[in-house]
């Protein structure tokens, strides 16, 4: 007896192994939990959505009412007389984003094409983590470093000299005009280039290298130069992580706030579209006047300058999503 | 009893003494501008050592004060723009001034020393309308001959945040700038008219002040004395000259008459000593409490502050508060500041 009880639990896992083991079912809810966390989750940030827009909405809806769509092409913001309009921030943002992407899109391809193309082995990693170490710098750095370190060597080296090339020559001399003092939207512009750099930077080598070796090589082999097998290989491969990495740059320098403050001078203007001359963008502007504002049309007016924002960047989006579409239309076409 | 459970015992004795005194000091805590801040949280820091009670208060800014003030989130709020009194009575609130400080002009023209440099209001107008755009210009030159000054354009910085400093500045160019007055007004934020550059907070002002050859800005007396930057030279209502000393700010508290309303902006006052840009900061508190004991805890803070405050408030460099305007606030806080069934509330 006391010798064949230790043999029965082996005869009866001799027993079961043949069949799969069974479902367990100590928690038969699991799935449903899980799968009700996983739906709440997803919910839960398109209700955060909706709940943004819909305050943005609520909160700028006095200054909606009293200026209407004219707040967009209107520039004179003048608190003493309650009387707001838009198009000088919005003119900032706008124009301090073109020259950060005119910048940093050409940069970044050359980081991104020298890192995966053409780097020696042991360059690869230092530079590449070295790029990355960018993105983490706080942007009040970039904006006190703009300010005190950057400001001062661009108005003495860049803004000056091209005054005094181009000062009388007929369109560059309004963009070269004003004081050549280094704060303005040039000068936020290039901050905001070298803040987004790291960011497309290092999109676009993620993406560079997953193109497959295979078709690289291939394209070598049948006597490609090396720019020949980026524009015809890697690019079409790659360009929805491309425009994908231009548009989170873009995405950081329509929102940033702190660097552009510090450089961008705070100035309501629009009587001059000079580079140089102080101008105000939406975030300084939410920045700077927010916390003072009155209850009533001025609070209402920056928040609808937000509203205004959020609009721009889901068109940026809306259009780059368009812009995929369109490249893998043409796709069949091209080739 | 073992060792271990006496401590335990003690431990628990102690920390119910220690929940019991935390139950027992006030604790308030109040809002607004970030001019007084520093001078707030030095009493705070003294009373508490004095009183044992705790003042909490949050350098957010005018504005935000006030609108926390309406909301009742805090027991005080703070603001460096006096309340007019028909929107104080709407609000329910009183008002009543804890220190006074002055907004100075500040430039950074090579060759020129602190307040070597002579401006009247109206010349400082025209300035910041941009009328004035050289620094040799005639208006300029004229009031400094034996000053040499340069031919080079004025940069003008100003506040882009709004914020009481402007509102003052502002409002003082109002008065002796009529021009000023017509197109841009007063206000903690205006509609800047010339050329210029906008910093945020005193420190970006004059980190733009620093940094741009030929520019003119304009910061809070002690931000300007601390720096050790270059300040001007006002002409004053009275027609001297005057450098921005404690004095000046004194002399110009003391034309202001508190009698009838504690609302009163300090610019242009009158008396040949008085500096021409001073302001008063406020307190604002509702006129009905709801809750009593906050409201003498409020009041016990201030009054602590007004008696043994000085001192501190001048190695800030704030300007006290003259005693005659000090009795004034003692009676205006038992004239107006009751509890809800209308019995006024003890300030001491």
């Amino acid at each position: 007896m006391a010798a064949t009880l230790p043999a029965e639990p082996v005869l009866s896992t001799a027993k079961d192994s043949g069949r799969p083991p069974e479902r367990r079912h100590n928690a038969p809810w699991g799935d449903a939990v899980f799968s009700l966390l996983a739906h709440a989750a997803a919910w839960l940030t398109l209700a955060i959505l909706a709940g943004i827009i819909g305050s943005l909405v609520i909160g700028a809806m006095p200054a909606m009412r009293a200026f209407g769509l004219p707040f967009l092409w209107h520039s004179d913001w003048d608190p003493v007389q309650d009387h707001y309009g838009g198009l000088a921030m919005i003119y900032g943002t706008l124009a301090t984003s073109f020259i950060a992407l005119l910048i940093a899109v050409p940069v970044s391809f050359g980081i991104a094409l020298f890192l995966t193309e053409m780097s020696p082995r042991w360059l690869k990693r230092p530079l590449g983590v070295a790029i990355e170490l960018l993105a983490g710098v706080p942007s009040i750095v970039y904006g006190m470093w703009g300010l005190t370190v950057f400001g001062p060597i661009l108005a003495t080296y860049v803004e000056q000299p091209l005054q005094s090339a181009f000062g009388n020559v007929a369109v560059l001399g309004t963009l070269f005009s004003g004081p050549p003092v280094g704060i303005g939207i040039l000068c936020a512009g290039i901050i905001l280039a070298i803040m987004i750099i790291p960011f497309i930077a290092s999109v676009m080598r993620d993406v560079f290298e997953v193109t497959p070796p295979m078709l690289k090589e291939s394209a070598y082999a049948l006597g490609s130069t090396t720019w020949e097998v980026v524009r015809q290989v890697v690019l079409p491969y790659t360009k929805t992580g491309v425009v994908g990495g231009i548009m989170l740059g873009l995405g950081r320098a329509l929102g940033e706030t702190m660097a552009v403050t510090f450089v961008i001078g705070n100035f309501n203007q629009l009587h001059s579209v000079s580079l140089f001359e102080a101008a105000n963008s939406i975030t300084s502007a939410l920045a700077n006047e927010f916390g003072e504002a009155a209850a009533g049309l001025h609070q209402a007016s920056l928040i609808y300058l937000g509203l205004v924002l959020f609009v721009i960047t889901f068109v940026v989006l809306a259009i780059s999503k368009l812009l995929l579409q369109q490249l893998k239309k043409r796709e069949g076409a091209v080739t | 009893m073992s060792y271990q459970s006496i401590r335990l015992v003690s431990v628990a004795a102690a920390m119910s003494v220690l929940a019991f005194s935390a139950q027992a000091a006030d604790e308030v805590t109040g809002a607004g501008a970030s001019f007084p801040a520093p001078i707030y949280s030095k009493w705070a820091e003294a009373y508490n050592k004095a009183t044992g009670n705790k003042i909490n208060y949050q350098s957010v800014g005018s504005g935000a004060g006030i609108k926390q003030i309406n909301a009742k989130t805090v027991d005080f709020g703070a603001s460096d723009m006096p309340l007019k009194d028909e929107d104080l009575k709407a609000g329910g609130l009183m008002q009543f001034p804890t220190v006074i400080g002055g907004v100075v002009p500040v430039i950074n023209v090579a060759g020129v020393k602190p307040g070597q440099l002579k401006l009247t209001g109206a010349v400082l107008g025209d300035i910041y309308l941009g009328k004035v755009t050289k620094w040799n210009d005639p208006a300029i030159t004229a009031l400094n001959p034996g000053v040499t000054l340069p031919d080079a354009t004025i940069s003008t910085v100003h506040r882009a945040d709004g914020s009481g400093t402007s509102f003052i500045f502002t409002n003082y160019l109002s008065k002796v700038n009529p021009e000023w007055k017509t197109k841009v007004g007063e206000g903690t934020a205006v509609n800047w008219p010339s050329n210029g550059v906008g910093g945020k907070g005193n420190e970006g002002v004059s980190q733009y002040v620093q940094r741009l050859p030929n520019s003119i800005g304009y910061v809070e007396y002690a931000y300007a004395k601390q720096n050790k930057m270059d300040f001007v030279s006002l002409k004053n209502q009275a027609g001297s000259f005057v450098e921005p000393v404690e004095g000046a700010f004194k002399a110009a508290a003391a034309g202001a008459d508190w009698t009838k309303s504690f609302y009163q902006v300090l610019t242009d006052e009158p008396g040949k000593d008085s500096w021409p840009i001073t302001g008063a900061t406020f307190i604002l508190m509702h006129t009905a409490q709801d809750k009593p004991a906050q409201g003498t805890a409020v009041l016990k803070f201030f009054d602590w502050s007004y008696a043994n405050g000085d001192k501190a408030a001048v190695e800030l460099d704030y300007v006290p508060l003259p005693d005659a305007l000090k009795t004034a606030i003692h009676k205006a806080w038992d004239a107006s500041i009751k509890d809800t069934a209308g019995k006024t509330i003890a300030s001491k």
